[in-house]
């Protein structure tokens, strides 16, 4: 086995020029597919951070039936679970892992409810309380936030952010506009935007899906007004801002159990208010990311294909070409299989060696996308070490055919040819 | 008896047509024997070689290496046969060129499955047996052809084989290399080794004890 390894060495170096091209297939497979899994790898690992890391420690607490979380906006009000009120909030607040809790409602696609003249708003909107500004960090950039006297007067006052402002207001002022929600009209009285606004502020599924599709935005009413544009009595969620971002999940189930205490509701009951399990959803979005690059796997897995085939070509020049040599081999003694032995240690020796070069190649290529494109890139041990067992095989396949003909040569033929 | 063919006929198909190269040969040699094979080219010399070399199998007929009959030989036992029991010299050598003298030599010790340190030794004393142990590290191409003949008889012989076929071992040879060549082969009797040779020139046939003849596949003893 050592013997035919360091043979094929040398046999790969004596035809340089040659088994350069015939690795060439693979090298551009395995380069594909670690460049692709690398920006998998990449892209996985931004998400989880803007996911975990920069958003202001924040997880929602909100009401599932079963696996599912309840939707508002397709169901009616639950049975038998009762609002929360304000003094609960500040129980909740008592949490010591709890640094601010905030109480809403949401539509996270608004459908057909909001208009700006003819123009429909697909974007979500929210009903707040007083702290969920501050809580996820939004700032007032023009007009101003939502007063006291907003929330005691049920004003029809509305908030947008700014990707909602530019949108349904484009080179507009919209302070002093009105918008049309559920058939009352609500007066622009603020544009908000985030403090992070750069970075990516993911704290949802449904918030994934509205940046993925160039979001048209958010805007914010009083909760105070929410029954009048929806319904009375919409269970709320509840944004849960932890003290610090190792005691998210910790916090995130303190208040969750809370809720369920105080409403009554069990394990067996057929609602349940749980938090977001951040890591799931971090999971969630990256195998969405995921499934699109799986596809171009799927292309550069056709191009081994291809390489494959080259090699068996190649492989049957070969054996074409060292006639004499089988012959002789088989002359002084060489079995079947240890001429197949040699022949597939051959072939695989080749592809091994191409899926080393592709791995190589592959990073290069990856870090110059990174660098070129801006592409978050990272590295998978695993990956490549399946990806040079995965040419070997190929090697193993593709150089089967003509191992076993040069296997079954007749030595008298291989002896005799000149 | 180390070689005896009872009436062996070996036909080659033209088409359909069978075309009888060998007719009913009849050859015993016991151990110890130098005999030469001589005839002209297309007498199915060649062939008959191949068939001792168990290369080949005869259309019908029986032929016995050791009194086993290969007939009755799987492959693999064949394969075995080939490498223990028989050495082969060709004219055009068939050396590996990748490879230097001694791995060239220590081949057949590898199908053996003879160890490396144990292979290399071998095929070092094979080489100091054909006086080139001072080439074991020069390859094929960097020997003259003399020397790449004495480099194959090293490999036939470093199995320690019985038997050794030798099909016109001189013939791509100068005469003073083809001389080196035959007293090789001398020595190699006087150690034991039965040798079985293939040619066409009479003075090299002159160094075997016997001589036979092959004229139209048929096998006739030297009177």
């Amino acid at each position: 086995m050592r013997e035919n390894i360091k043979l094929s060495l040398q046999g790969i170096w004596s035809h340089k020029m040659r088994s350069m091209l015939t690795m060439l297939g693979i090298i551009i497979g395995i380069a594909s597919i670690i460049a692709i899994v690398s920006t998998i790898t990449g892209n996985s690992e931004m998400i989880k951070e803007s996911l975990i890391g920069s958003n202001n420690n924040v997880v929602t607490v909100s009401l599932y039936d079963g696996e599912w979380e309840y939707d508002m906006q397709y169901s009616s009000n639950p049975e038998g679970i009762m609002p929360l009120d304000s003094e609960f909030k500040d129980e909740l607040e008592a949490i010591d892992t709890v640094d601010k809790v905030a109480f809403y409602n949401s539509r996270e696609y608004s459908d057909n409810s909001i208009y700006r003249l003819d123009t429909s708003f697909t974007g979500g909107i929210y009903g707040v309380d007083d702290q969920y500004f501050g809580l996820y960090n939004y700032q007032v950039i023009n007009g101003r936030a939502l007063l006291q006297a907003d929330y005691d007067n049920f004003r029809k006052v509305v908030i947008l952010d700014n990707t909602a402002a530019s949108s349904l207001f484009p080179g507009e002022n919209p302070l002093g506009q009105v918008v049309e929600i559920s058939g009352e009209p609500f007066t622009v009285v603020g544009i908000v935007s985030q403090t992070k606004s750069v970075e990516l502020n993911i704290n949802s599924v449904s918030d994934y899906y509205t940046y993925a599709n160039t979001s048209s935005g958010k805007m914010f009413v009083t909760g105070a007004v929410w029954p009048m544009i929806y319904r009375f009595d919409e269970v709320q969620k509840i944004a849960v801002k932890a003290v610090d971002t190792d005691s998210m999940t910790k916090a995130g189930k303190a208040v969750e159990d809370a809720v369920n205490e105080k409403l009554g509701l069990t394990a067996e009951s057929q609602y349940q208010f749980k938090s977001q399990d951040l890591l799931k959803q971090a999971e969630q979005l990256q195998a969405m990311s995921n499934s699109t690059n799986q596809q171009l796997i799927w292309i550069a897995g056709i191009s081994l294909l291809v390489g494959g085939i080259g090699v068996m070509n190649i492989m049957l020049v070969t054996v074409t070409e060292r006639t004499q040599e089988i012959g002789l081999k088989k002359a002084i003694g060489a079995r079947k299989r240890m001429i197949l032995g040699q022949f597939l240690t051959e072939a695989a020796v080749l592809t091994s060696f191409g899926g080393v070069l592709g791995v190589i190649f592959g990073i290069v290529t990856a870090k110059l996308l990174s660098k070129i494109m801006g592409i978050p890139t990272g590295l998978s041990i695993p990956s490549m070490i399946i990806a040079v067992l995965f040419s070997m095989c190929i090697g193993l396949i593709f150089g089967f055919l003509p191992a076993r003909k040069a296997a079954n040569l007749n030595p008298i033929d291989a002896l005799r040819s000149e | 008896m180390i070689l005896e063919m009872t009436d062996v006929c070996k036909d080659y198909f033209r088409g359909k047509i069978p075309v009888p190269v060998l007719k009913e040969i009849n050859l015993k040699v016991e151990e110890g024997e130098y005999i030469a094979i001589m005839g002209p080219s297309g007498s199915g010399k060649t062939t008959l070689m191949n068939l001792v070399g168990c290369l080949d199998v005869p259309t019908s007929g029986t032929l016995k290496l050791n009194d086993v009959d290969v007939s009755t030989q799987t492959e693999d036992q064949l394969a075995k046969l080939r490498n223990s029991f028989i050495g082969f010299v060709f004219q055009q050598f068939h050396l590996l060129p990748e490879m230097d003298a001694r791995d060239n030599v220590a081949l057949p010790l590898l199908y053996a499955g003879v160890g490396l340190k144990e292979r290399r030794e071998k095929a070092e004393e094979a080489l100091k047996m054909v006086g080139l142990e001072e080439r074991i590290h020069f390859k094929p191409n960097q020997l003259s052809g003399g020397q790449c003949q004495r480099v194959a008889i090293a490999r036939a012989v470093v199995g320690k084989p019985k038997l050794l076929l030798a099909d016109e071992p001189t013939g791509a040879l100068d005469t003073a290399s083809g001389e080196q060549v035959m007293e090789i082969f001398s020595e190699l009797n006087r150690q034991g080794i039965t040798i079985v040779m293939i040619t066409h020139e009479p003075s090299i046939a002159a160094c075997a004890n016997k001589i036979y003849h092959i004229r139209d596949g048929v096998l006739t003893a030297d009177r």
